[in-house]
């Protein structure tokens, strides 16, 4: 792997930066899960994905649905790294007629492969993707990233069961465990129990690692590509801190969905080391 | 000054005035922060039921509880509730269990969130389902007076609420709110602008607008959809000759649909409709959503216009 586990921190943080400028300047938007998958994407892209950004609908990239679809801001941050789209282009970010619109949405945005925004809907259009790469015979992969709150949608069980059942090598999904959803924590909304166990009665290929752990990360994604779990769907349990990098974020269900006020806006570009306190 | 709140805020108030009731419970599918049923949360958990992020599993667990005799109070995003709309359809609506179903932030106007989270079709929807009592009113007073209404019903209703906040119009005005039966807000002779939800407001500044061009517009809050007030639309044909429906939903099957269908088969006068054209939405400010859509005050009173050069 030619890059560095030092430049995908590197490009993780300047992520960061851009989730927390998007919201605060719409004013609104999800920066919880955003910070909380952030480090899982930066490490995705900038390693795994085949894609071409000057080429966004090449018939053979790699498929990316952000199935929690709200967290928006870091997909549109590590579309703008990669170069999909401008730097530019995320002042959209909640704006009329902007790419980077509320919810990922693939009729606005270079990039983007799934129209996001209902929850639980992500993973049955991944495997969707996945059949469609098998008919064509493609060696591309479907990768679905899904909330755990999410994991509470039936649909969600439906896809699984089935993409077990159709054995699709090439379904390959990661779950951003953060213990928040939108109202407070999972534990008080909707107790989740063995979820590793759930999966592997499911059929899939399981492992958990720390989602801001690049090493663990990298591993993580070399568990997904690998080719004994080719067999059929697997999954990656990363967990993760919602508002990861952001200390008054961390943990907290009311960043959920808010954006900072002034004063939190700087301090967080202080934490996250674009200026100097 | 005119008081501003959001529908949603009425609707919460209301839950925690029906608390009385040892009968009413209340369900969450994650959003109760946003729909205003925290509020019933805090104050009675133990008569409020999660249920996660699973809209479908709410809705019967909902017609479960009403067929004990409970009275649920069910609540996500308008948009969500479509998720659920066969388990409203053949679990609530088909065996008439008194299960209540608001939709919050529905409508264009939500904003931001953008074309997933606006939903232009959930009137129409279930106005399609026999038993089904639809309502959608336009401030935080009517959507209190409404709501608690509803126990005394006896059968399934939806309530689509909305996310921003709008004039109050029923500040004092309460106990002319019913179930079933518009209000008129201003009388008019020329034209009647039939509205709801957050195009009354819009409707009343059109209706401001007319004056100016020297048309006198009536103009009718019509919360309620389903069952429709099909008496006052006849005196409004017999008293205006013209009619406007402004609604922040699809042309297609809400107010206007509903009205037009009322016409066909009764009385008849011209009728233009004010509604999203047939189209998604996309991230704006509320504001701006209107004008995108065609559907603020502006587009009502020329639409007004033309429904008078057609009499
Ligand atoms: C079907 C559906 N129901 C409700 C919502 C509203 N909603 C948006 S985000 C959210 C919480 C999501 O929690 P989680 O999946 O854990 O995401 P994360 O913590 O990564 O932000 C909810 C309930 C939705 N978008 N879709
Ligand atoms: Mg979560």
């Amino acid at each position: 792997m030619s890059t560095s586990i030092e430049e995908i921190e590197e490009i993780a943080r300047k992520c960061r930066v851009e989730i927390v400028k998007m919201v605060y300047r719409a004013q609104a938007g999800h920066p919880g899960g955003s910070l909380s998958e952030i480090d899982l994407l930066a490490a995705l892209y900038a390693t795994r994905m085949r894609v071409r950004p000057d080429e966004p609908k090449w018939n053979d990239r790699d498929r990316f649905i952000l199935s929690k679809g709200h967290a928006s801001p870091g997909m549109y941050a590590i579309l703008a790294e990669m170069g999909f789209i401008s730097h530019e282009d995320l002042k959209s970010y909640r704006v009329l007629g902007g790419v980077c619109q509320g919810h990922v949405d693939m009729k606005w945005c270079p990039g983007v492969d799934f129209s996001a925004g209902s929850l639980g809907m992500g993973l049955s259009f991944g495997m969707g993707c996945a059949l469609a790469a098998r008919l064509d015979n493609s060696d591309r992969r479907s990768f679905v990233m899904i909330g755990d709150g999410e994991m509470q949608e039936g649909s969600v069980w439906e896809a699984a069961m089935a993409a077990a059942h159709h054995e699709l090598g090439n379904l390959k999904v990661i779950l951003d465990r953060n213990r928040i959803q939108n109202d407070d924590f999972c534990e008080e909304q909707m107790r989740m129990f063995d979820i590793p166990a759930k999966w592997k009665a499911f059929g899939w290929n399981v492992k958990e690692i720390d989602g801001h752990n690049m090493q663990e990360v990298m591993e993580g994604l070399d568990f997904l590509e690998a080719e004994e779990n080719c067999n059929g769907p697997s999954i990656l349990i990363a967990h993760t801190i919602k508002g990861g990098g952001i200390s008054y974020m961390e943990n907290n269900p009311s960043f959920h969905g808010a954006a900072p006020n002034e004063e939190q806006y700087n301090q967080a570009m202080i934490e996250l080391g674009e200026v100097k306190a | 000054m005119t008081r501003m709140a959001a529908t949603r805020d009425g609707y919460g108030q209301a839950l925690l005035d029906l608390a009385g009731n040892p009968k009413v419970v209340v369900l969450e599918a994650d959003l109760g922060k946003s729909t205003k049923s925290l509020h019933f949360r805090k104050a009675h958990p133990e008569r409020t039921v999660s249920c996660g992020i699973g809209e479908q599993n709410m809705l019967l667990v909902g017609a479960g509880l009403a067929s004990a005799g409970y009275i649920p109070f069910a609540s996500t995003f308008a948009i969500f509730t479509e998720r659920a709309f066969e388990q409203m359809r053949n679990g609530v609506a088909r065996p008439n269990l008194p299960v209540h179903l608001c939709g919050s932030h529905g409508g264009t106007h939500t904003g931001t969130d953008g074309s997933s989270a606006q939903s232009i079709e959930d009137l129409a929807v279930f106005r399609t389902l026999p038993n089904v009592v639809v309502m959608h009113p336009c401030d935080d007073v009517s959507t209190r007076a409404l709501t608690m209404q509803l126990p005394a019903l006896g059968k399934p209703s939806y309530m689509r609420t909305a996310r921003n906040k709008t004039p109050v119009l029923y500040d004092g005005r309460e106990a002319e709110i019913q179930i079933g039966k518009g209000v008129v807000l201003e009388e008019g002779t020329d034209v009647a602008i039939i509205a709801c939800g957050v195009l009354v407001s819009e409707a009343l500044k059109a209706a401001d607008q007319l004056k100016q061009e020297g048309v006198s517009a009536c103009v009718v809050d019509m919360h309620t959809l389903k069952p429709l007030d099909g008496a006052l639309i006849d005196r409004l044909v017999e008293q205006c000759g013209a009619l406007v429906t402004a609604e922040d939903h699809n042309i297609i099957g809400g107010l206007g649909g509903a009205v037009a269908e009322h016409l066909v088969s009764n009385t008849f006068a011209p009728l233009e409709r004010v509604g999203v054209p047939d189209r998604f939405g996309e991230s704006g400010q509320a504001d701006e959503m209107l004008e995108l859509m065609q559907i603020s005050a502006p587009h009502i009173a020329k639409a007004a216009q033309r429904a008078l050069t057609r009499k």
